[in-house]
């Protein structure tokens, strides 16, 4: 059956039972993204640490925490559970090329060979891209992360 | 009668099996080699051959832009277009000078709305079509999108306030404040003939008894309705009816307004242009009657005529079989995915001053979720809030799951549906 290259048994996992779910403090912005032909929703907080104490929020700043409420389908509540494993504890940038090389792999229509050292579990919703109406579902949370994140680096240059 | 006897030609009010040969899409597969069972009818229709045959047709023996040159093929073609017109007309109880030609259901409410807002900048003369401040339009909470949003704008535009009637917890419109909320101040109501996620009919008698007293317009979104039953807007008393040509077996990028014939001829047009005008100096213009007022550009000509067999199919089965078809396929339906355990209908549950939507909600799965299952047992159903999201908010849920039929729809598509509901509660482990 077709359907179990999409619903992989990771995925199935973090909808059940999805971690770090929860709006927490403190935090530094929070984005509130909404699918319009769905209507799922996902409010997302993100805490970022300076890399050495004093120093300005910057590319280098490590994600000390990802926070998250959100309704919606099994692929955009998984993907946010997977999303806050992989980004939390790393630096923006990482997290950046982790959300490059995610979207890519979500472009893919199937045919993507994600790397599994940058996308860990995350490489379980290679099956959703070859579903076109599902892609949106999947980067939901994770478009949600980037511009929680574009907020606090704004925050702080202004 | 037991549940399967509908299945039966010679039982039933409709020859599905016959009707079925029509639509060839109606015997391919879907993903792994499943039979299509097409249950999103409300979102659009299949086409029958004769509709793609008269389509071609058009291109291929009378093609030319209608209302302008001289040639024969120019004669042709607006001499089929304006049979079409005709042919539209009468399926609905109207004269073809009533008939507005646009893009879709969308633009036919939008031609409206425009028209009203072009009107509140001119004189006197456009009283009737004139909305302000201090006036009100009215809607209900279970609109579509488009029914909705236009009226939005038009409010937003002119500064007019946007009010709306309830929607009940049985998926049924709230009238009791009928006579405060459409009162002096009322413009214009715009409701839904039949929601297309709650399958309600609505009553359209008092809305236009009490609309008529205050002398308000009313117009009737019938996407819904003109597809699946018989509609005469003579009975109705409306003003204004808008319904698409795609989802009554007609081909896509057409749509109808029908208005009064002395209502159209008042009012100003939405969008012009060419073959939209009187006489056309430098500085200014006049505008044709109706309805080429309203229909600038070169029209959709061989979509008029796809429609119009849509409409000569539809009158040769007869609509009032169709819709006793349907009546049958909701009641199963409503009997057989409503038994299911964990499944809750949204929407009335009796088939009464209901038609063929079906929309439910299974718990814990999402409804895009649930449909990507039924998608891979080769069901074919709408997920989403069906651009309805105010209904869906003030029913507080965030999506539904929505099976809507047709006359190609059989009692074998509706068992289809319920057991692929249950392979999906298997499948996600939400029940044994």
């Amino acid at each position: 059956m077709q359907l179990d290259a999409m619903y992989q048994e990771i995925i199935l996992d973090h909808y059940r039972n999805p971690h770090h779910k929860g709006l927490r403090d403190p935090h530094n912005a929070e984005a509130h993204h909404i699918n319009p032909t769905c209507g799922d929703e996902v409010t997302l907080r993100v805490t970022l640490t300076p890399a050495s104490e004093g120093a300005e929020l910057d590319e280098k700043a490590i994600i000390s925490d990802v926070s998250y409420e959100g309704m919606g389908c099994s692929i955009s509540q998984a993907s946010t559970s997977v999303l806050t494993d992989l980004l939390i504890g790393r630096s923006v940038a990482e997290g950046m090329r982790t959300l490059d090389a995610f979207t890519e792999m979500m472009q893919s229509k199937g045919k993507g060979e994600p790397d599994e050292d940058v996308l860990e579990d995350a490489v379980a919703f290679v099956g959703v891209s070859q579903y076109p109406a599902r892609i949106k579902c999947a980067l939901l949370g994770w478009m949600a992360w980037k511009d929680a994140v574009s907020q606090s680096l704004d925050k702080e240059g202004a | 009668m037991s549940d399967r006897e509908l299945g039966r030609p010679a039982t039933g009010p409709l020859d599905t099996k016959a009707i079925r040969e029509d639509f060839p899409i109606l015997s391919r597969t879907v993903r792994a080699e499943r039979p299509l069972v097409y249950l999103d009818s409300g979102a659009t229709s299949q086409k029958p051959r004769q509709v793609l045959d008269a389509e071609r047709e058009f291109y291929e023996r009378h093609n030319a832009a209608v209302h302008r040159g001289a040639h024969q093929l120019a004669e042709e073609a607006t001499d089929a277009y304006e049979s079409a017109r005709e042919t539209i007309a009468s399926f609905i109880g109207a004269d073809s000078g009533e008939v507005v030609f646009t893009k879709n259901a969308t633009e036919a409410v939008n031609l409206v709305a425009y028209a009203m807002s072009n009107a509140a900048t001119a004189d006197e003369g456009m009283r009737r079509f004139q909305v302000g401040p201090g006036d009100e339009i009215v809607v209900t909470e279970m609109e579509h999108h488009a029914n909705l949003v236009p009226w939005q704008e038009l409010c937003r535009r002119t500064g007019a306030t946007l009010r709306w009637f309830p929607v009940t917890d049985q998926g049924r419109l709230d009238l009791s404040d009928l006579d405060e909320l459409v009162n002096e101040r009322t413009r214009l109501v715009a409701f839904a003939h039949q929601s297309n996620v709650l399958g309600t009919v609505n009553p359209v008698a008092p809305i236009t008894a009490r609309a008529r007293e205050v002398g308000a317009l009313v117009l009737l979104d019938a996407c819904q309705s003109v597809p699946h039953m018989p509609v005469d807007v003579a009975e109705l008393d409306v003003d204004f009816l808008a319904f698409s040509g795609h989802k009554m077996l007609g081909p896509n990028g057409i749509g109808v307004l029908w208005g009064r014939r002395e209502l159209l001829a008042a009012m100003p047009p939405f969008i012009s242009g060419g073959s939209m005008i009187g006489v056309v100096h430098m500085s200014h213009s006049t505008w044709a009657d109706p309805p080429q007022r309203f229909e600038a550009g070169v029209p959709m000509a061989p979509q008029a005529v796809g429609l119009a067999a849509a409409c000569d199919y539809l009158s040769k089965v007869g609509m009032d079989r169709v819709a006793a078809h349907e009546h049958e396929l909701t009641e199963y339906a409503l009997k057989q995915v409503g038994a299911i355990e964990g499944v809750r209908i949204v929407g009335p549950t009796e088939a009464v001053d209901r038609g063929g939507a079906v929309s439910f909600v299974v718990d814990d799965i999402h409804p895009h979720d649930l449909g990507q299952v039924l998608d891979d047992q080769g069901v074919e159903v709408r997920v989403g809030h069906h651009c309805a999201w105010p209904l869906h908010r003030k029913l507080g849920i965030v999506a539904t799951t929505r099976a809507s039929f047709y006359l190609y729809n059989t009692v074998e598509d509706v068992d289809a549906l319920a057991e692929a509901i249950r392979a999906a509660q298997r499948f996600f482990g939400t029940r044994a």
